[in-house]
């Protein structure tokens, strides 16, 4: 931009922040108020006296750290914080590892049928969470499933895929099926963006396909796995459509299944909306810290990498 | 620029014109190992889509006495069990689906343009802390929100109605950044540049020169948006209790929730599931090409 440009730019000083009003007011409103306001309620109690009965015997008063200390304690949230992390050590590392094999793929020389095989895999991204976890529920649903249809016609024995460990791998698979067509062409998007040039070296020191993958391709799209796996820790830990919709298929989903679906039986089954809030806080806390923290390893790891 | 429908850029080097003439086995003109992966990939990506086509078509009995891939006779008679449901509200929940996804989207792509716009287009105080405080909305999970949002909601008296659905999901952060991005590549400044030199305001510079430019981008923060929408479930799940007003995703649940009494309404669901996955797989064939989530990977190199 030349200097004329930029004296005009700053000439027309009104018209920017006119331009971000709409997007600001809705941030306030919807975003840091509603952040604002759980942070206010966690610090919150009732406060019952007497019988609790008629009007003023309920009082809000502060309650300082006292729905924190009650919260960490609380062995519900800790079982559910548990059973997502085990769900997550699934799911984040099949998923990210399934997409960036078919991007490979894809990628590859002389492969064949990829506008369809691309769409089909990409396809359940179009498919809401709650539909998926319908669809698949019924699958595994023994007297509808086709694979308890199958092993109970070979004489194997059929496992409750519905309770236990194998609800976790069925949980597990819900969103790995869900979510590995994004990632992929989330990464193959960024395999497609590697010049040729990078790879005609490679090639002609004669490195086989399988090396010029691992060697070249891998670390040329570390960004944007770097990327897909942040969102997917996020959106993993939050996870709550799949169980909620589970939940009427089968007995072994508790209410108290994931922390979410604990938040909102507090909330909203309970009541108790300043113990929820604390809960939500905590969630939203240790979302963070696991996902920054995973950043910030990964990007030591590539400054080290780059370093050498 | 790459979309979805992919790129099929430039020949790859080594399969010269010569060697189709040569005719090598099969082996040496296909790559075996990834086409096959990949059709394994595509069938356990639409094995469940098949089943619930399947299973669309079959009658109560005939859903737990014939084999799973067997189609059933069934099809008509659910169809018309569904419209029947409770005076059609599975219609209507379908209706209010496309009402949510849609206007919210609609909405949200323009709140993203003119954000995206005044960000990538503009040098003004202010303007990367802005930026940044938006984007940390992406990471703001749901669920510390949707709580917070439902009591406020209710102070206003605006819950259990179609804004409260509609109202959170107008501002999307990761639309802005997408649109700023796609702004700053597509929207040159000597072209803002001459807008001015005519004459134009800034607003009229905008929609007349800078919108149509910025109209591929708009495209894909709006289909991410619909998407987002459309599979939503917490937001209106927590929001809404009136029945009439619900989306498709939350209408399914609810009768799933009944047919967990009485198996009869299994069918109903799964009748009902098959025709909710139909529109969004319909949008996505019809624009899968307009769709250049190239912007996502590029977002990632900056």
């Amino acid at each position: 931009m030349n200097s004329t440009a930029r004296r005009r730019s700053y000439g027309v000083k009104g018209a920017p922040y006119a331009f971000l009003l709409p997007a600001t007011v809705l941030f306030a409103l919807f975003f840091a108020l509603p952040v604002g306001y759980a942070l206010w309620l966690s610090f919150r109690k009732v406060k019952v006296s007497g019988l609790g009965l008629g009007s003023g015997a309920r009082t809000e008063v502060w309650a300082g750290l006292e729905n924190y200390t009650d919260a960490l304690s609380d062995s519900e949230l800790l079982d559910g914080a548990l059973r997502v992390l085990g769900y997550g050590c699934v799911v984040v590392p099949v998923m990210l590892g399934l997409a960036l094999l078919f991007a490979l793929m894809l990628d590859s020389e002389k492969v064949r049928l990829t506008p369809f095989t691309r769409l089909a895999i990409f396809l359940p991204y179009a498919v809401p969470g709650v539909v998926a976890a319908l669809l698949w529920g019924f699958l595994y649903l023994p007297d509808v499933s086709p694979f308890h249809f199958v092993l109970d016609r070979l004489g194997l024995p059929r496992p409750d895929l519905l309770d236990g460990g194998p609800l976790y791998l069925a949980l597990s698979n819900i969103a790995v099926w869900g979510g590995t067509g994004f990632n992929m062409i989330v990464i193959y998007t960024s395999l497609r963006a590697i010049p040729a040039e990078v790879y005609e070296a490679a090639r002609l020191d004669g490195a086989t396909p399988l090396q010029i993958a691992l060697r070249i391709k891998i670390p040329m799209v570390a960004p944007s796995l770097v990327l897909t796996f942040f969102f997917s820790i996020i959106a993993t830990l939050q996870v709550y459509n799949e169980p909620t919709t589970l939940k009427p298929l089968t007995n072994s989903v508790s209410t108290t299944w994931s922390p979410l679906m604990k938040v909102y039986r507090d909330a909203f089954g309970d009541g108790d909306i300043h113990g929820a809030a604390a809960q939500a806080v905590i969630i939203a806390c240790v979302t963070l810290l696991l996902s920054f923290g995973f950043l910030r390893a990964a990007n030591r790891r590539q400054k080290q990498e780059a370093a050498r | 620029m790459s979309s979805l429908a992919v790129p099929q850029a430039e020949p790859v080097a080594g399969s010269t014109p010569g060697t189709d003439r040569d005719r090598p086995p099969l082996r040496r003109r296909i790559a075996l190992v990834p086409t096959v992966t990949l059709l394994l990939g595509a069938l356990y990506c639409l094995l469940p889509v098949a089943w619930v086509v399947i299973a669309a078509t079959k009658s109560g009995r005939e859903l737990f006495s014939t084999f799973t891939f067997l189609p059933g006779t069934g099809f008509a008679d659910n169809v018309r069990d569904l419209n029947a449901y409770r005076d059609g509200v599975y219609w209507q929940w379908m209706g209010n689906s496309a009402l949510y996804a849609g206007l919210g989207a609609l909405l949200s792509a323009c709140v993203s343009a003119v954000s995206g716009y005044a960000l990538a287009v503009y040098r003004f105080r202010g303007r990367e802390t802005l930026f940044n405080v938006l984007l940390a909305g992406v990471l703001m999970p749901p669920v510390i929100l949707a709580v917070p949002q439902y009591l406020l909601l209710a102070q206003a008296d605006l819950t259990d109605s179609y804004l409260s659905v509609l109202l959170p999901q107008i501002l999307s952060p990761y639309g802005v950044y997408l649109a700023r991005i796609y702004a700053a590549a597509a929207v040159p400044a000597d072209v803002v540049e001459a807008g001015r030199m005519d004459g134009a305001g800034e607003w009229r510079i905008f929609t007349r020169v800078a919108l149509p430019m910025m109209v591929p981008g708009l495209v894909t923060v709006f289909l991410f948006q619909f998407v987002a929408i459309w599979n939503n479930f917490l937001l209106p799940y927590i929001m809404l209790s009136d029945d009439e007003k619900f989306p498709i995703t939350l209408g399914l649940f609810t009768l799933l929730e009944q047919g967990a009494n009485s198996p009869a309404l299994y069918t109903l669901v799964i009748t009902g599931a098959f025709l909710a996955v139909l529109p969004l797989v319909a949008l996505f064939l019809v624009v899968q090409r307009f769709w250049s989530l190239d912007l996502l990977s590029g977002a990632v190199k900056s």
